[in-house]
Order: structure tokens, then sequence, then C-alpha cells
């Protein structure tokens, strides 16, 4: 597909035959094989699914595209799937009745039941369509004389191919009829004589010349045909001569080949049959031979000398010979032919056993000793093998194989000698059809090339590489067994030479048609070709390699979900109505498959219970399972409930079923209890199995409760929430680049470099550095850019073109010329509106000085067409027709630009989203509607004014505020891309809260790590330190901001990074901190270990309580940190003192993703963890110089006391210093005071207010790796604005209208963007009270405008004119 | 009133929700009755509550301010 040209129309999904499932949503629902993704899939383009050759065309010795015409078929073209069947082989409807079909045995619907009956497919589609109507090509005529010897499938087919490249060569048959083995050795009841007839006839229509009774030897040489002028010989002459049966008696009167017989009978020649006949051999000849005699009236037997499982004869053939009466002698051969007089009376067979296999693999006959007999028989017809004669042939330099065949190249079929091609039974030894038709193809393009003098070779190797990526069988696909082609009963058939096989009727052959299983997905039946009017679809497209040189490489592979099909405890895969989360997820969704309706998949029906169980696949150690958490499940699990509520109701009765609710991230935790008001039931279990309860697809949860007790629930449905695994692929992906993973194959990053692999110049983002949520896998994302852009910095810019614009006419007191121009979009407008008739209708508005319609308004070659036009009839109002203006305005107003207009004189008409689209059935009132809006947009049109164009300059200076290490991190990051950088610190120190960080969750130690960056940062060119500082004044917007610092200096920059970090929140009054000194913080304890602190050695036992002041409802916040450190400093413990007691005292244990090991490894070390609920927190207490902590057991339900010597509180991050300067730089602060994003996914470090970047704590509580992320995403983002010499802001912004304007400031309020100030000035003496707008802070949503009582203000490019003269044209008023 | 009474619908959709729902509408092919007008406005809080009533006196029968 060529996404340059492809509009997404969607003509060719309609036309795609290939129904397979859908990949976006997880094979619930079906897709084309040419399909868009999703709707709102970028670019808007369609693409097409192809995988290998289907087996059925790579056994295909013609390699005939068999699933291309079985699809047309099953659409019900049989003309298309004919010609698409000849452009291989001229003679479909010969082989669709006497092609063995090896096509057919390897058919991969046998899997499922049956394999395809590909040719009788054949056979039908050929039988409806009259051959002569198909169009001859057109094509230049080539002067080359040519001879084709033999007229069998191999010359016919080659003639045929030659003709078609313009060639007419003639073909010479020693025999009267043309045709071969086809006419002369099948009989009619098994290939009609008519029709092998009309299809030779049609090969001569393309100007194919035939000779018959013209033999090679008897009447003609081939070096006679070269003095003839003949440039190149094919010899198809076949395999028409029997073998001898050699024993006495074969020369009496009624001994006949069964080649002759078969040859007599077909031509109508002069043919004694016998009364009884013996017919010696298995062959297909031998079958035919007897079935034939049987019309005769003959009694028949045939005698063959092993078993029938050896019979060479197809089965159906000895089947149809049996029904019809035909007699098998198997373990008999001929011994002796008796005769009286030279007339034959009898056959002296012997009775033969079979012992071990030769080397053909078939048993070997032995005599049995004395047992002989004799059959009395009239006539003997031998058929136990053909070869071909050569007679002709000897002395024209031609090599011949030990077989007596002719020898060939095996891809161009050359003899050896020059100019002299061969294929079919003479070349192959007595063969099927269909590959006498293969080495006729290919002798034709060896001719071709050979004439043509080009290599014989290029780009040809023998038969198709068969690579086996097939499309997967789909698991629920149904058995249906293969249609019966009905056939004459056998006391009929044994009595006529009518046609046995009657032919599908057209029920049956577009139901066998559909049982294909389309194994490569886009068939190439090349229906999408005709219709896509774009010329978007190019099927010769191939893949390709190429070679980039790069400076960086960022990995972001992403990941796959867990497959839980082999967990036979939920029985995914198995019972209907078990969901995984992903599929759940697709069923949600308006886009989905059932368009955002919940419902079974066992009966249609919306689910009232639903239960979801966490954990499927993670956090265990079996088999096929994973030992780490998937991070995002617990979360996703909650969404997914809130909105199946919003969709089903709220009665949806919702219960999750959880180990430990992992809700982490920033405002996660409001959501869990939001969830909790709205009725979930959240069961804290491990559920045991999911069976089918009754008959009617409900299922029945068995769980085991946190308290150990076994209990059921039944449900409509269950959804899996199943994890994150890195795909296999990728991990190949990584060991190809070398770069070491963790045993669970994610990228082990360090926490200073969070977006860096092992290997230099390789970063890597997202899930593969474990398992995370979109919005830090965005920031990570952005985190990777900045890393691997790092060593680039002096290149950047350095590819870029600038688009350089005439310059724009003047039109003031130039009256409005308007042209319009309509888009066809290919048949998206123009096949339901009347595209011609709007055209006509937008000439007779006023103002319009030009209309014209356009096939593709957007294609390069109509924008340069437009240009001419508007400067030919000197436009100066534009208005495109066509589809949505947020998708091709900016497409348009370049052009508009190009020649010469203001980009703001610019509109569009959405005829096509937003009428042809959704009005398919009502041309009519589509096209009515299409010119009210071409109207409207003319309306609007004429009003418009040019707007200038407003553009800033960018101070390239950066202020990071926080010398922390996130603050660090971002300063050097920006420096390091060029950038000065003024870094303003607090303190006096750089290194904030790292300073106080003993290790990282993976082990590595914090302060060399530390040290490194801040020595870097402190000895860089770019960055100028300002310590002891606090900013407490701005001005400016993005790009030109100014700073005032207490210390006096003002600083000019461009973009803000705030990196201030937080503070542990301090218990005063609770759990005895600051009342006893062995009762201390997660920091604190940090720092006691990192001094190596002697009471971590005396204490006999420790305790830690986590989710001190948070998770509360004053600050509903997971710190994210505190399980992972409190259970690693647990363990730093017990492998200080292994006979310490060490006890965490929890209430979910949030170890998430890779950190889960840290959890497992702790319990492993005999860490005691004891689970205790938010409103029953432990009570300590002094006791006897120890510490006393009393709790209850949620497991065993019974209050637990413990003595330790030393208590760590794990307590809340919170902000400090946040509110000052969310009130200088306009960013709002959540509840809990943390700065908020601009959007949580999307722009997860940006403030609201452009230019303003955040990272760390200040933020939210978050582990140092991603902080330090954030600041490198920080020093992204903020690079997209520094990179730049100046911004082009939008011009559609809000304009006072001083003379209108009182001074009442109603707007002041009402401007989200705080965009609009009350000025004064004195005004003829008076002080005049009026607005000013900020042109960069103004985002032109025109609040003001519809506040204004006076009309003192309005959007350009919206004015109240514009839109008043909108809707009077919407309603015909204009 | 007629049997084919259709009424004549102004609708204005914010550029950024409602107006790009539309589009949506038509990639989904859902169809809907051909009476309502878009106007795009770039916030439906652009929408002057004179330009509504303008519109009713005008002759629309119903107005969509959507956003």
């Amino acid at each position: 597909m060529d996404l340059e040209k492809c509009t997404g129309c969607g003509e060719c999904a309609k036309v795609c035959p290939v129904n397979v499932s859908n990949y976006f949503n997880v094979g619930l629902d079906k897709a084309q094989a040419v399909f868009r993704p999703y709707s709102q899939a970028i670019p808007s383009a369609y693409a097409i699914t192809k995988l290998d050759k289907a087996p059925c065309t790579i056994t295909c010795p013609a390699h005939i595209n068999v699933q291309g015409y079985i699809q047309l078929i099953k659409s019900g073209k049989n003309a298309d799937a004919v010609k698409l069947i000849m452009e291989r082989v001229p003679l479909p409807g010969t082989l669709g009745r006497i092609c063995p079909h090896p096509c057919e045995e390897k058919c991969r619907r046998q899997e499922v039941d049956e394999p395809l009956a590909i040719s009788g497919l054949k056979r039908f589609a050929a039988d409806q369509v009259n051959i002569e109507d198909l169009p001859v090509p057109l094509v230049a005529l080539r002067e080359e004389k040519i001879a084709i010897i033999g007229s069998g499938p191999a010359g016919l087919t080659c003639a045929y191919h030659l003709a078609q490249r313009g060639y007419r060569p003639t073909i010479f048959e020693a025999l009267e009829k043309p045709g071969g083995m086809l006419r002369v050795g099948i009989p009619e009841y098994r290939l009609p004589r008519e029709v092998l007839a009309k299809e030779i006839d049609n090969i001569l229509r393309l100007g194919v010349e035939l000779k018959t009774n013209t033999a090679l030897g008897r009447d003609f040489t081939l070096d006679g045909l070269f003095n003839q002028g003949y440039k190149a010989i094919f010899l198809g002459i076949g395999c028409h001569q029997g073998r001898a049966l050699g024993i006495p008696g074969e020369d009496a009167e009624g001994v006949m080949q069964g080649v002759e017989f078969l040859r007599r009978h077909n031509l109508g020649q002069n043919l004694q049959v016998g009364k009884k006949i013996a017919v010696i051999g298995g062959g297909n000849v031998a079958l035919d031979v007897a079935c034939a005699a049987r019309r005769y009236g003959a009694t028949v037997t045939i005698v063959y000398r092993r078993s029938r499982e050896e019979m060479p004869a197809h089965a159906w053939e000895i089947d149809q010979g049996l029904c019809e009466g035909v007699k098998i002698l198997y373990q008999v051969a001929p011994l002796e032919v008796f005769n009286d007089g030279g007339r034959v009376t009898g056959l002296l067979c012997q009775q033969m056993d079979l012992a071990e296999r030769d080397s053909s693999g078939r048993r070997r006959p032995i005599p049995i000793a004395g047992a002989e007999f004799e059959l009395p028989v009239d006539m003997v017809v031998a058929a136990i093998g053909q070869e071909a004669s050569l007679d002709g042939l000897k002395d024209a330099g031609i090599t011949f194989s030990r077989l007596g065949t002719i020898e060939t190249d095996e891809v161009t079929y050359a003899t050896s000698s020059p100019g002299v091609f061969a294929g079919g039974d003479a070349h192959t030894g007595p063969w099927i059809a269909i590959e006498a038709m293969g080495g006729g193809i290919e002798a034709a393009e060896s001719i071709d090339r050979y004439l043509r003098g080009v290599d014989m070779y290029e780009g040809r190797v023998r038969g198709i590489a068969a690579r086996q990526r097939w499309r997967e069988i789909p698991k629920d696909e149904e058995g249906r067994p293969r249609e019966i082609m009905p056939t004459l009963p056998p006391e009929i058939s044994s009595i006529c030479f009518s046609e046995i096989a009657q032919g599908y009727s057209e029920t049956q052959a577009l139901s066998e048609a559909s049982r294909c299983l389309n194994c490569e997905v886009c068939s190439e039946c090349m229906q999408c070709l005709d219709v896509c009017q774009a010329g978007a679809i190019d099927h010769g497209q191939k893949e390709e390699k190429l070679t980039l040189n790069v400076g960086s490489v960022v990995l972001a592979p992403g990941f796959q979900t867990f497959d839980p099909s082999h967990l036979t405890a939920y029985g995914y895969g198995k019972y209907p109505n078990v969901f995984t989360s992903l599929e759940f997820e697709r069923i949600l969704s308006p886009g989905g498959p059932f368009h955002g309706h919940v419902q079974r998949r066992s009966d249609g029906k919306e689910p009232k219970k639903i239960g979801w169980i966490h954990c499927v696949g993670m956090r265990s150690h079996r088999e096929g399972e994973h030992p780490y958490c998937s991070n995002f499940c617990c979360m996703a699990a909650l969404k997914q409930a809130i909105v199946a509520r919003e969709h089903i109701g709220p009665d949806l009765d919702m219960a999750l079923f959880f180990i430990d609710l992992r809700t982490p991230r920033k405002d996660f935790e409001k959501y869990c209890v939001k969830i909790k008001d709205q009725g979930a039931r959240l069961i804290r279990s491990r559920v045991h199995t999911v069976v089918p309860k009754g008959s009617n697809g409900d299922l029945e949860v068995r769980y085991i409760s946190e308290t150990g007790e076994v209990r059921d629930e039944i449900f409509d449905a269950v959804v899996l929430s199943v994890g994150m695994v890195v795909p296999p692929d990728v991990v190949e992906l990584a060991e190809r680049l070398e770069i070491p993973l963790s045993p669970n194959n994610f990228v082990e990053a360090s926490c200073f470099e969070p977006t860096s692999t092992f290997r230099e110049g390789i970063f890597s983002c997202g899930a593969f550095n474990g398992p995370k949520d979109i919005p830090q896998s965005v920031m990570e994302g952005s985190a990777a850019a900045a890393a691997a852009t790092r060593a680039l910095a002096a290149a950047r810019g350095t590819m870029l073109k600038e688009k350089v614009f005439p310059p724009e006419k003047d039109l003031t007191d130039v009256p409005p010329r308007v042209g319009v121009f309509v888009c066809n979009c290919g048949l998206n407008i123009g096949g339901v509106a009347d595209v011609p008739a709007i055209v006509e209708y937008a000439q007779g508005i006023g103002d319009v000085a030009y209309s014209q319609a356009n096939l593709f308004t957007c294609s390069q070659d109509a924008q340069a067409q437009m240009v001419e036009m508007i400067k030919q009839h000197d436009l100066n109002r534009v208005v495109v027709a066509a589809c949505s203006p947020s998708t091709h305005a900016p497409i348009f107003q370049d052009m508009l630009r190009g020649a010469g207009l203001n980009k703001y004189l610019f509109e569009m008409a959405n005829i096509r989203n937003q009428c042809t689209w959704v009005h398919q059935n009502e041309p009519m009132l589509a096209t009515e509607k299409c010119k009210d809006l071409v109207n409207m947009a003319v309306a609007k049109a004429r009003l418009l004014t040019p707007l200038e164009y407003i553009i800033v300059d960018v101070n390239r200076k950066a202020l990071v505020i926080g010398g922390g290490a996130a603050g660090s991190t971002a300063a050097l990051g920006l420096a390091d891309q060029g950038y000065e950088v003024h870094l303003v610190e607090r303190k006096d120190r750089l290194g904030g809260n790292a300073l106080k960080l003993h290790t990282t969750w993976r082990g590595g130690l914090v302060k060399p790590r530390l040290d490194a960056l801040l020595r870097k940062v402190l000895n860089h060119e770019k960055i100028i330190i300002h310590y002891n500082a606090i900013v407490d004044g701005v001005t400016g917007v993005v790009g030109n901001f100014t700073s005032k610092l207490t210390t006096g200096e003002e600083i000019n920059h461009g973009i803000v990074v705030i990196a201030i970090g937080g503070e542990p929140y301090r218990p005063e009054g609770e759990y005895l901190y600051k009342q006893n000194p062995n009762v201390l913080l997660s920091l604190d304890l940090d720092k006691k270990i990192l001094e190596k602190s002697e009471r971590l050695k005396t204490a006999q036992a420790a305790a830690f309580i986590q989710c001190v002041g948070s998770r509360s409802p004053e600050r509903p916040y997971c710190n994210k940190v505190c399980c992972s450190h409190s259970v690693e400093n647990a363990i730093k413990l017990k492998v200080l003192n292994p006979e310490m007691d060490v006890y965490v005292l929890y209430r979910d244990m949030r170890t998430y993703g890779e950190r889960e090991l840290l959890y497992q490894r702790a319990r492993e070390m005999g860490i005691v963890f004891i689970r205790f609920r938010r409103l029953d927190p432990p009570l300590v207490e002094e006791d006897g110089g120890r510490i006393k902590i009393t709790v209850k057991d949620q497991v065993l339900e019974r209050p637990v006391s413990l003595h330790v010597d030393l208590l760590t509180l794990a307590t809340a991050i919170i902000p400090h210093h946040n509110a000052p300067l969310a009130e200088l730089y306009k960013i709002p602060l959540n509840a809990e005071g943390f700065f908020t994003e601009a959007h949580a996914k999307i722009k997860p470090v940006e403030a609201s207010t452009e230019g303003i970047f955040m990272a760390g704590l200040c933020h939210y509580p978050k582990p140092m790796q991603e902080s330090v992320a954030e600041a490198l995403a920080c020093a992204s983002r903020a690079n997209t604005i520094l990179s730049r010499d100046f911004l082009q802001l939008e011009s559609i912004i809000s304009n006072p209208v001083d003379e209108n304007c009182d001074g009442c400031a109603f707007c002041v309020d009402a401007c989200p963007f705080a965009a609009i100030t009350l000025i004064e000035y004195m005004k003829e003496g008076q002080v005049k009270k009026t607005v000013e707008v900020n042109p960069i802070q103004c985002k032109g949503c025109g609040s003001c405008m519809a506040t204004c009582p006076k009309q003192g203000i309005y959007v350009a490019g919206f004015t109240p004119a514009q839109l008043s003269a909108q809707v009077e044209a919407a309603l015909g008023l204009i | 009133m007629e049997d084919q009474y259709e009424p004549r619908i102004i609708a204005f959709c914010c550029n950024w929700c409602s107006y790009a729902g539309a589009d949506l509408a038509g990639v989904s092919r859902i169809q809907y009755p051909p009476s309502a007008r878009i106007i795009r406005v770039m916030c439906s809080g652009m929408v002057h509550p004179n330009l509504v009533i303008d519109a009713l006196t005008k002759g629309a029968d119903g107005v969509l301010v959507c956003g």
C-alpha cells in the first residue's frame, strides 16, 4: 500500500473476499485481508496482510493461485476466477475434471476435517464461464517463428504463454486431433470432448497456428524447422508408446497396448473389443481401459501383481471401476498368453506373494510355487507403462536420460541443443497434465528470454521458496466436511460414455469455497486493484532490506500479554465466557468488536455479574508462569470494572479477586477508593479454579479467602488479568544486539541511566525495561530520546530543509473572489453525492469566481493545478469541499501560501466525513446537504481576512529549579544539548534526598553514581549553579521567561524544569517517633546502614511498619517506594545478622515489577510479613527497654505481640515548597499539594502552561530511577522548544475591540488561560479601561467572546459576523 | 405538521471534541439523518447566547451546542 496515495476510503475492504480474525480486536471479530488497523489509526490508510504462499499454490506444479480463485468463487465472481486460473494455465475446465490435484493433499483444511475440493471448484468456475467471451489481450506482435511439437498439455500451455507475449507459434501435432494424452488417453466420460475442444480453440484464438497429422521424424526434422526460419523449438511429444509385457504369446491377435486401446477409442478408429478382457497393470491407463471396455459390454478383469495398497491408479478411479463391475485380481502376474490359431484364448496367471519392500518402497511380488491358473479371455490389454518415442530426435544433438526421457536444465527447460526446449511426459516420463503445463509455462518464459537475448536465469528458481508462515488455523474453526460432487450411478455410467462427475451446484460451490482457511491471508485475487481509484495498492511490494546509518538506536519493542490457554484452572479457551483482560478491554471500547456493548461470547447476553482474577500467570514460580508482577494490571482491572459499570449500569455486580492491590501510581489510590464506593467487591484471595455452572455459560469461581476458607461464587463472565511478557522475537533481537537481559527478559537499566542498555549507543524504554503503564512508558520514551540524542547534539537540525513561500498579495480594498474546489475523493464523495451538481451550484453562489471538481483534491498534482487556478482566476479566498479540516486543512493552507495567499483565507466544507459517509443511502439528501455545506463555507470565506502570523523569538537558555538527582540530571541533559542552564538550589550543595540513599532496589550503591553525576554537573561549562537561591518572581511566557532569585539575580530563559523534590512525613506523636531513639524513618535506617552502625548488629529483632501517614483519608496516595525499600532493608538486616528476627507490617505488599523477586527472597530468608488493616493499625509501646508491637494478624484473625529493638517507619512522602512556585508559574496543584501535569498519559512531565516541565518527587512520590527518567524526559521535551529559533503561534486568537470595550472585565474571569489583562490608558484626556490579550497564552477558545455583552472582543477567524453568516447560509437565507 | 417533516438543526461543534466526534462517526460509517448542519467552533464556550437566539429566530428548529 502506498501510504502517500491511500485516502482511507475503504473501497478495497468492501470487495476483499478474505475474512480473517481481526488482530486489533484480538480475534473477537473479523476483518478483511486489506484492513484499516482501527478507526483512529494514523495514517488514515489501509494495509494488507500477506503471509507465505499457501501450500496449495506451492504444491501445484503450475503454481496456480489457488486461494485467489477459491475466494473469487466464494464471492460469486466466476469469470474473475477463471481469468486468474488462466494467468497460469489455459485449460481450466479440463484440469477441473482430470487433475489428480496434488494441491489437495497439502491442503491444511484436513487438519480440521477434510481437504478442500479444489479441483471440483475449478471445474465449477470454468463451467459457469464461456471462455470465448474472455477478452484477448492486446500485445505488440513479435516476428520470431516458434515451433511447438506436440499439442498435449505441455505444448498447448507453452504456445498459450508465448501467444500472450506477442508471438505467433505453430503447433505440430502428429495425430489428427490436438490435445495429446488429454485427447487420446482420457475417455470422454471423464473429460467430455467439447470441453477440451473449446479450450484448445480458445488458445488458437490468440493467434496460435495448429498443424495436425504432421509428425516429427516422419514429416519434418528439427534441422528442417531451423532451416525454415524457426528460431526456437519446444518439444512436448509426450509418452505414447506402451511397454511390452515380455511374456510368451503376446504377439497373438487380441493382445493390445492400453494406450493404443484408448487412442483408437478416443479417435473413433477401428477397435475390436473382446467379450472377456484381461487388463494387465494397476495404473490409471489400466483403469481407463477397463472402464471403457465395460462400456463396450465386455467382462473385464484387471490383473495386478501387488495389492490394492500399491496400485498406482488413484483411489477414486479404482473405486469407480469396482462400482462399474470391473474385477480386480490382486497379487497375480501374467505368465503366458494362450492362443488358438493366433487368437487369444486365455491368460496363464501366477499367484504372487509379497515380500519385503524394494527400492520403490513397494512390497516386492514373489511367485507362489504351484499357484498357477488360467483366465479364459479373448483379449489381453497391456497397461504396464509408456515411454516417449524418440526416433525423430536421434542425431538432433539432444541428450536423453537413462530412463529414455529428454534431459533439460531444471530451471530453464532448455535441452542440450541450443534453441530447443522440452517439457511434459517426454521430459518427466509419464506423469500428470498439470506437471506438463508447469513445464510449458517455464519453457515459454525461457523461449521468450532466449529470443530477446536476456539472461535465462535471472530471478528464477525452481519452485516457490517453501516458507511456512501461514495463518494460524482458528481454534474455533468448525468442522464441515467437503461437498460431495454428484455422479452418475454406476449402473448407468457403466453402460454409456456420458460424463460421470456432474459438477457442483452453485450452492455447493459457494459452501465448499467458504471452507478455505486462507493460509496466505491476502489471496492476491486483485479485486482491490480494480476499485482503488487512488491507485494506492501495489501487490508487487516486496520486503526490503535497508541499511540506515545512525548515531544511536532506541529500542521500544513493547510486550505481549501472557497467554493463559495452558492454565487449566481458569478454563480460558475452553469456557467461552472466560476472557483475557485484553479481550475485555477491546469489548469495552466503542471502536471494539461490539461497539462498546459488553456481551458474553457464548450467547451475546450482557453480563450482570463479572469477576476479575488478578495476577494470572504472574507472581508464580510454576512452570510456564512468571515470578514478577506486571505492575499495571491491578489498576487496569479496576478501570475495567468502572468502565463496565458505565456501560452496563449501576446494578453490575463486580468482584475483584486479588492477592495484593497494587495501585502505587499518582492518583491511582483515589481510583481504588472510588471503585469501592461504587460497590465493587475487592476480595483478597487465591482463586483455585473456574468451572462451568449449568449449561447456560455461567461460571463458578472457587477461591480461598485470606483466612483460608474455600468459597464458591457464580458469575456471568470472568476476566483474567493477564500480565506482560517480553515477546520471544524481542529476546532474539536483544541477543542479536548483545544486550544482556534479566532472567525475566527485561533490560536491567541502571538507576542513573534508566534508558541506557549495557551497550553504548543503544537505548531502551517502555515495557522492555520492566512492566509499566502508559504514563510511565510515554515518559520513558521522552527520556530515551534525551539519552539517545545526547551524543548527537552537534548534528541536530543539520538535515532540515526550510520551506520558502512567495510574498503574500495585498488584498486591501479587493472584493472577495472565492474559488470552490469540490473533491470526489474517489467514490467516497462522488459515489454518493452528485459532485457535478455541487460544482454547478457553487458557481451560482455570490462572489464565487471559479469552481471545479477534483478526483482527489489532496493529491500532489491537484495541489499544483489549484495553485494555477488561483493565479489564473485571481482568486483570493479558497473553499475546499472535501474531508475534515482536522486532517487536511494544513495541506491546503500550505497550498494557499504557495499561491501567495494568506493561509487564513481558507475554509473547508466537510462533505465527506460529515455528509456522504454518514448518509450513504440517501444520495439526494446528501447532495442537498453538500450544497448547503458549500454555501456555508462560502458565506464564511467571503468574510475572511488575512491574519498576521504571530512569531516570537526563543531564548535558548534553561532554568532548572532543584539540585537533587532529578534536577541535576535535567540540567546535565540540557547542557549536553548545548543550552546554557541555570541550576537553582535552595541549599549550599547539590544532591538532595539522594545523598541519604544507600542502594537502589537492584542493590547498586547510590553514592558513587551520584558523585559521578554531580561531578559532571559541577564541571560543565554550560551549567551555572546558583546556591542558596529560591525563585521569587516570574514574568513572561514560553520562550521568554524572566525569573528573579532571592539572591537578587535575574535570569532570562526559554523554559523551566521544576525538580524541587519532597520530604518524608514526620509522624510526631505516632508509633513512639521522636520518643524512642530506636524508632527511625526509612532514610534514617539507610543512613545507619551507610554508617555501618553498631546498633544494627546488636539488635535481636527489627520491624518495619508500612504506610505510615499514607494511603489514608488525609493523604490518599501511595509512596510507590516504601514496600521495596523496606523489604530491601529488611534483607540487609538479615544479611548483617542472620539470627535477627525481622518483621514487615504492611497493608498491601507493593513490590511491583521485578521488585517482586525481592519480596520472594525476603520470605525465603525467613523475614515475617504480617498484614494489618488501616483501621486496625499496630499498637507500639515501650516495654522494658524494647519496643512492643501488638498487631492483629489478618490470617490468624487474632492479635500478635512482637518485641523488637529497632522499628522503622515507612512514612508518606510529602511535597515541600511546591505552593509558592505553583503560584509564580501558574501550575495547578492536586489536593495533596503535588504539581499537576498537563495530561496524565500523553503529557506526563509537562505543565498545562507551556514551557514548564516537572520531574521527581514534587510531581508525585516515586523511586529515584523514575525521577531520573522524568528529568531526562523534561530535557527532551524542553529541547523541542529550545531547539527552535522562534515559535510560530496560532493566529486564531482573541482580539479586543477598543471602541466597544468598556472594561467590565467579564472576559478576564472567563478566560481559562489567564491570557487577558485589564488595562487603563489615557484617551482623549480621560482614563479608558480596556483589555489586552497575551497572544502566547491565548488558545482562541472564545470564552471571552461569548461572555462579552458588547462585542468588545472576538476571535479572529470565528467572528460573530462569520458565524452568523454560516447560520444564515445553513438556513438558506443567503 | 407534514408527514415528511424534517427539522433544520444548527449544531455548533467544538473543534477538539464533538467536531472530531462527528468526523469519527463518518470514519465509522454511522448513518444518521441529514437534517443537521454543523458549524465548527474552536470551543463550545465561544458560542454567544445571541448566536443561538439568532439562529432560532431565523428559522432553525433546534440548536445543538456540543462540546
